[in-house]
C-alpha cells in the first residue's frame, strides 16, 4: 500500500474538490477509501435524471437536491468518521478567495466548463496551491498536474474558447445543421418565448432595392406578437409562414448572396400539410398529459427517428400551440433549457424545417438536443479511471514526489501498447499571460468600438476575468463588484456605451489598458493598436487579441535528452519528440484529448456510425 | 445476443441518454440482455460491478461467502458500516443489496458456494464470468469449464495487489465489426485460454513484456507450492520467493532481472491490500471491456492488461500462442 510517509501525508491533508458530478462522485469515493480525512467539496448544481447513469452517489429520489450535499452524505455512509464539508455554491463566488484556497494542500478539479477551470487555475496560482486538473468525454480522459514554479499552469497552452458563428451565417446563409440549431434556439425561440426587450437579429436583411424597406420591419415586429383575436393555432401558422416562407422569399431577392451559394426554398404550411390539417388543430392524443409535449400529442415516440418535413411541421405548430395554451405564463421569460422537452421539440422542428429549406440533412430530436444543449456524452468507467489517476497524482503532490508528477491520457485506442499514457509535465510557458504576466496586444477600431464590447468579448470572454477592473494609466474607467456606490456605477454605465476614443481618458492607438481581477489576483496589460477594418467571417468579434499564450514551438536551449538531466524542477523542457513520437492516428487523438476534453460549451465528439465527425457547437 | 425488437422505455432513454450518445441504442439494448457473474468481491470487482450496473446490464450475480471484516472493507464502498454491524450476511449479500439501488432496472442477486466446484451447466446462465483473487489453479479450471460450453462465455480475471493490477481476458473466437476510417470491416480474434497463455515459454514471449506479468506468475507459483491463498504473503517470504524466481527464470531461459526485487517486495508486503485508486482504474478498464464484448462494439483488449502506479502506465500485452492465426 502507500508507504508510511505517504500515509502520513494523506492523513494530514486538507483537500479541495471542485465539482461533484461525473468525476466528482468517483473522486470523492476514492479519496475516502484512500484514507483522506478532510475533504471540502464545491458544486453549484442540483441532481438531474441524466446524471444517474454515472454519478452513482445519487438516486432517483435525490433529483433536484444539491450534488455536493448528497455526495457528502452518501460517502459518510461507508466512511462515517471523515470530515467532508460541502458547499452548494458557485466556485466563482467571492467567499472562495485566495485566502480560502490557501488553507488546502491540493486542489482537485472535476469541472465541466472552461470558465470555471480558468478561474480556479488563477486562484491556485495566487494561493500557491498545487492543482490537479482533469476531464473526460466518452472513452477519452486526461489528468494534468499544475504546480506554480515547477510546471505549466492550466492556461499555458491555449484552450479553445466556445465556438461562435458569424451573425450573417446564422441569419442568412446557413450551410450546416448546427447553424440551423443556433438560429432556432438563439433567434426564433428567443424571439417567440424569450425576453421581448432583447435585441434580436431575426429579421432578414433585405436588399436596398426592396421597396418594402422600412415599412416591413415594422410589420415584422407585429408578426411576432400574438394578436388579441388570434388563436394559438393561427399564430403558429402565421409565424411558420413568416420565417420559413416570406422571409426566405425576401432573402432570395438579394442576388449577391446567392451568386455562389445554393438557393434556399421558401416553405409555407400549405406546401406541406394537406388541406384538412391546415386550419383545424391537430387531433391531440395526449393533450392533457402532465408535461406538454408535441411528440406526445402527435404520437411520435422515438427520439432517434428523423422526422420528415411534414412531421417537423406538425411538431413545430403543435409546440407553439402548446406553449401558448399550457405554458402561457412563462412566455416572455423563457430561455432554452435542454431538459425542457417542449423547447427541445420546438428547436428540433424549427432547425429541421430551416435545414430542409437550405438543403441541409435533417436530424433526429436526439441529435438536435445534443447539439442545442451542448451535451457531453459520458460513461461511468472513464470517470472512474480518471478519478483513480487523480488520486495517484494527488498523493505524489502531497508527498512532494515532484520528479514523478505525470500528465496521464486515457486513450480509446492503444498507443505503443498503452491505454493509459503518462507524460512528464512541461515547464511553464514564459509567454503565458496568466502565470508569466506578458503584455497583450489588441487590434481594434477605437473610433467605433464601445468599451462594453471590449469588456464582454475580450476581458470576460477571452481573458476569463469574472469581476474585472479596467484602468487606463491611473484612471479607473470601469469595474464590477459588490460594494460600488451609485455614482461610480452610473459613471461606469456611461463609459460602457462610449467608443474607446471617447472615454474620459481616450483609449487610442499606442495606449495601454490595464485589466485586473482582484479575486483571481490576475493583472494584464493590453497594448492598443487601432485598425479600421475587420473581416466579418474570420474576425467576427471585430477585434483581435494576440500574445495570449502560445506554446514555445522551438526548444529554447536545446536540451532534448533524458528526463533526469533537467534540473530539480518537475517539468521537463517541452519534449517535442514525445509528441512527434506518437503515430499519426494518436497524435490527433492526444491533441484532441488535450484540447477537447470535457467542456460542455466546447465540442461534441460523435462516434455513431452514421455521423462520424466532430461537431463544434456554440 | 441480438438487439431485440422492443424500444427502450422513456425512462431508460432519459437515464441512459449520456451513454447512448457514446455507444448507441442497439448496444444499450444488448447490454440489457446480458447476464454477468462475479465471484470474489474485492476493491477492483466492486468497482467493476458498480460500472456494469450503472451501464444497465440485464443481471449481475455475486458470489462471495466471506463475512465482513476489516480486510473486506478496505476498498469496498458498497457496504455501509451500520448495515453489516449486526448481521451475518455474506459480503455478496450485502454488496447485492447496495448495488440494487444503483440501478433498479438491473437484476442483482447473490449465490452461495464455491465457483470452482460448479459444473458446466451452472455457467450456461451467464454471458460473462469475472473472477477475482482466485488461485491460478482455480482460474484455469473455471476458464476451461467455460470454454467447454456450447455457448460462448466471456471469461475475465482481475486482481489488484498493492498499487499494481492485472486483467486477463478470454473471448475465445470473437468476431466483430471494426471501424476503419469511414468503413467497417469484419475482424476475427482468437484468444488463448489462460492455461495456454501461462504455459507459453517465457523466452518465446515478445521481448518487452512488462515485468508485472512475470512477477505475477512467480507469485502464483509460490502460493501454489506453499499452499497459500491468493495474497497470503508477507515480506518475510522474500528469501523463498527469490529462490523460486531464480529456479523459474533458469528453467524458462529468462534473465532474473526481468522479475525485479523491488516489485516482488512490494507485492509480498502488500499481501491482499489494494490501493483504492488502482481498483478504480482496473474496475473501469474491465467495465469497458465487458461492455465492448457484450455490445460487440469497439476493439476488445487482447489479452492482458497491466497497471502499475509506480510508472503510471496502463499496458496491454498480447500473450498469444505463437502459431495462432489472427485474421
Amino acid at each position: 500500500m502507500a508507504s508510511t510517509s505517504q500515509s502520513e501525508a494523506i492523513k494530514g491533508a486538507k483537500v479541495l474538490m471542485v465539482g461533484a458530478g461525473g468525476i466528482g462522485c468517483e473522486l470523492l469515493k476514492t479519496l475516502a477509501l484512500s484514507g483522506f480525512q478532510d475533504i471540502h467539496i464545491i458544486d453549484m448544481d442540483t441532481i438531474e435524471v441524466s446524471n444517474l447513469n454515472r454519478q452513482f452517489l445519487f438516486r432517483q429520489s435525490h433529483v433536484g437536491q444539491s450534488k455536493a450535499k448528497v455526495a457528502r452524505e452518501a460517502v459518510l455512509k461507508f466512511r462515517p468518521h471523515i470530515n467532508i464539508t460541502a458547499y452548494h455554491a458557485n466556485v466563482k463566488d467571492p467567499q472562495f478567495n485566495v485566502e480560502f484556497f490557501q488553507q488546502f494542500n491540493v486542489v482537485l478539479n472535476g469541472l465541466d466548463n472552461l470558465d470555471a477551470r480558468r478561474h480556479v487555475n488563477r486562484l491556485c496560482l495566487a494561493a500557491k496551491v498545487p492543482l490537479v486538473e482533469s476531464g473526460t468525454t466518452g472513452f477519452l480522459g486526461q489528468v494534468t498536474v499544475h504546480v506554480k514554479g515547477q510546471t505549466e499552469c492550466y492556461e499555458c497552452q491555449p484552450k479553445p474558447t466556445p465556438k461562435t458563428y458569424p451573425v450573417c451565417t446564422i441569419t442568412n446563409t446557413p450551410s450546416k445543421f448546427v447553424h440551423c440549431i443556433v438560429w432556432a434556439k438563439e433567434l426564433l425561440f428567443a424571439k417567440l418565448f424569450g425576453d421581448k426587450n432583447q435585441d434580436n437579429d431575426l429579421n432578414v436583411r433585405r436588399s436596398s432595392n426592396d421597396s418594402d424597406g422600412n415599412g416591413s420591419s415594422d410589420a415584422s415586429k407585429d408578426v411576432f406578437e400574438l394578436s388579441p383575436h388570434e388563436s394559438p393555432d393561427q399564430y403558429a401558422r402565421k409565424i411558420y409562414d413568416h420565417v420559413f416562407g416570406s422571409n426566405i422569399k425576401a432573402a432570395l431577392s438579394n442576388e449577391e448572396t446567392w451568386k455562389n451559394r445554393k438557393r434556399p426554398r421558401p416553405i409555407f404550411v400549405s406546401d406541406v400539410l394537406p388541406e384538412e390539417e391546415r386550419n383545424g388543430g391537430v387531433h391531440s392524443e395526449d393533450g392533457m398529459g402532465l408535461i406538454p409535449s408535441a411528440m406526445g400529442s402527435l404520437g411520435l415516440k422515438n427520439p432517434q427517428e428523423i422526422w420528415n418535413l411534414s412531421e417537423n411541421t406538425r411538431v413545430f405548430l403543435e409546440a407553439v400551440k402548446l406553449f401558448f395554451e399550457r405554458r402561457e405564463k412563462e412566455i416572455g421569460n423563457l430561455t432554452f433549457d435542454k431538459d425542457d422537452q417542449l423547447a427541445v421539440e420546438f428547436v428540433t422542428a424549427a432547425a429541421n424545417i430551416r435545414a430542409s429549406s437550405f438543403g441541409i440533412p435533417l436530424q433526429s430530436l436526439f441529435e438536435a438536443k445534443g447539439i442545442a444543449g451542448n451535451i457531453v456524452h459520458a460513461v461511468a468507467t472513464t470517470n472512474a479511471i480518471i478519478a483513480g489517476l487523480i488520486v495517484i497524482e494527488a498523493i505524489k503532490v502531497l508527498s512532494g514526489d515532484s520528479k514523478n508528477y505525470r500528465m496521464t491520457y486515457c486513450l480509446e485506442h492503444p498507443n505503443r501498447k498503452m491505454m493509459l499514457m503518462p507524460v512528464e509535465p512541461f515547464e511553464a510557458n514564459p509567454s503565458c499571460y496568466v502565470c508569466s504576466e506578458t503584455p497583450l496586444l489588441l487590434e481594434v477600431n477605437t473610433a467605433t468600438t464601445k468599451l462594453r464590447d471590449v469588456i464582454e468579448k475580450v476581458v470576460k470572454s477571452k481573458l476569463g476575468m469574472n469581476l474585472p477592473l479596467v484602468m487606463q494609466g491611473s484612471t479607473l474607467i470601469y469595474e464590477e463588484g459588490d460594494d460600488l456606490d451609485a455614482d461610480m456605477l452610473a459613471n461606469y454605465a456611461i463609459n460602457l456605451d462610449k467608443a474607446l476614443n471617447e472615454l474620459p481618458t481616450p483609449v487610442t492607438n499606442g495606449t495601454t489598458l490595464s485589466v485586473e481581477d482582484l479575486q483571481q489576483e490576475l493583472t494584464c496589460n493590453i497594448n492598443i493598436k487601432h485598425r479600421d477594418e475587420f473581416d466579418e467571417e474570420k474576425e467576427p468579434d471585430g477585434m483581435v487579441l494576440t500574445g495570449w499564450s502560445g506554446p514555445n514551438t522551438k526548444p529554447e536551449k536545446s536540451n532534448p535528452s533524458s528526463n533526469g538531466e533537467s534540473s530539480s524542477a518537475a517539468g521537463a523542457k517541452r519534449k517535442l519528440e514525445e509528441i512527434s513520437d506518437l503515430n499519426g492516428k494518436n497524435k490527433g487523438i492526444a491533441l484532441e484529448v488535450e484540447v477537447n476534453v470535457v467542456d460542455d460549451d466546447v465540442s461534441v465528439l460523435n462516434e455513431f456510425p452514421t455521423i462520424n465527425k466532430k461537431t463544434r457547437v456554440q | 445476443m441480438d438487439g431485440g425488437e422492443e424500444e427502450l422505455t422513456a425512462h431508460e432513454t432519459a437515464l441512459y441518454d449520456r451513454q447512448i450518445r457514446v455507444w448507441g441504442v442497439d448496444a444499450q439494448k444488448r447490454l440489457s440482455k446480458a447476464h454477468v457473474l462475479v465471484s470474489g468481491l474485492n476493491g477492483a470487482t466492486v468497482e467493476f460491478c458498480k460500472n456494469i450496473v450503472l451501464a444497465g446490464v440485464g443481471s449481475v450475480t455475486l458470489m462471495d461467502d466471506r463475512l465482513v471484516s476489516e480486510e473486506v472493507l478496505g476498498a469496498n464502498f458498497l457496504i455501509s458500516l451500520d448495515e453489516y454491524a449486526n448481521s451475518n450476511k455474506s459480503v455478496a449479500e450485502l454488496c447485492a443489496e447496495s448495488l440494487r439501488s444503483f440501478n433498479p432496472m438491473v437484476g442483482v442477486s447473490f449465490l452461495s458456494g464455491e465457483l470452482s466446484q460448479m459444473d458446466g451447466q451452472f455457467f450456461d446462465k451467464f454471458d460473462v464470468v469475472v473472477v477475482c483473487s482466485f488461485s491460478q489453479k482455480d482460474k484455469i479450471l473455471i476458464n476451461e469449464t467455460c470454454r467447454k460450453r456450447q455457448k460462448r462465455i466471456a471469461f475475465y480475471t482481475i486482481d489488484c495487489r498493492d498499487s499494481c493490477g492485472e486483467i486477463f481476458t478470454d473471448l475465445q473466437n470473437y468476431t466483430y465489426m471494426q471501424k476503419k476510417g469511414d468503413e467497417r470491416i469484419e475482424r476475427q480474434l482468437n484468444y488463448p485460454s489462460l492455461e495456454e497463455a501461462v504455459l507459453i515459454p517465457w523466452k518465446d514471449l515478445p521481448r518487452k513484456v512488462t515485468k508485472l506479468f512475470f512477477a505475477m506468475r512467480v507469485l502464483e507459483k509460490f502460493e501454489l507450492l506453499e499452499g497459500r491463498k491468493p495474497g497470503e504473503t508477507s515480506l518475510s517470504d522474500l528469501p523463498s520467493i527469490s529462490k523460486l524466481r531464480k529456479d523459474l527464470c533458469e528453467a524458462q531461459g529468462l534473465k532474473e532481472s526481468h522479475v525485479a526485487d523491488s516489485l516482488l517486495e512490494r507485492l509480498l508486503a502488500a499481501g491482499k491490500m489494494e490501493h483504492p485508486a488502482v481498483c478504480a482504474i482496473l474496475g473501469g478498464i474491465l467495465g469497458q471491456e465487458v461492455i465492448k464484448a457484450i455490445s460487440g462494439k469497439g476493439d476488445p483488449l487482447k489479452n492482458f492488461f497491466y497497471f502499475d502506479a509506480a510508472d503510471g502506465k496502463g499496458i496491454i500485452e498480447d500473450i498469444t500462442v505463437p502459431d495462432a492465426v489472427t485474421a
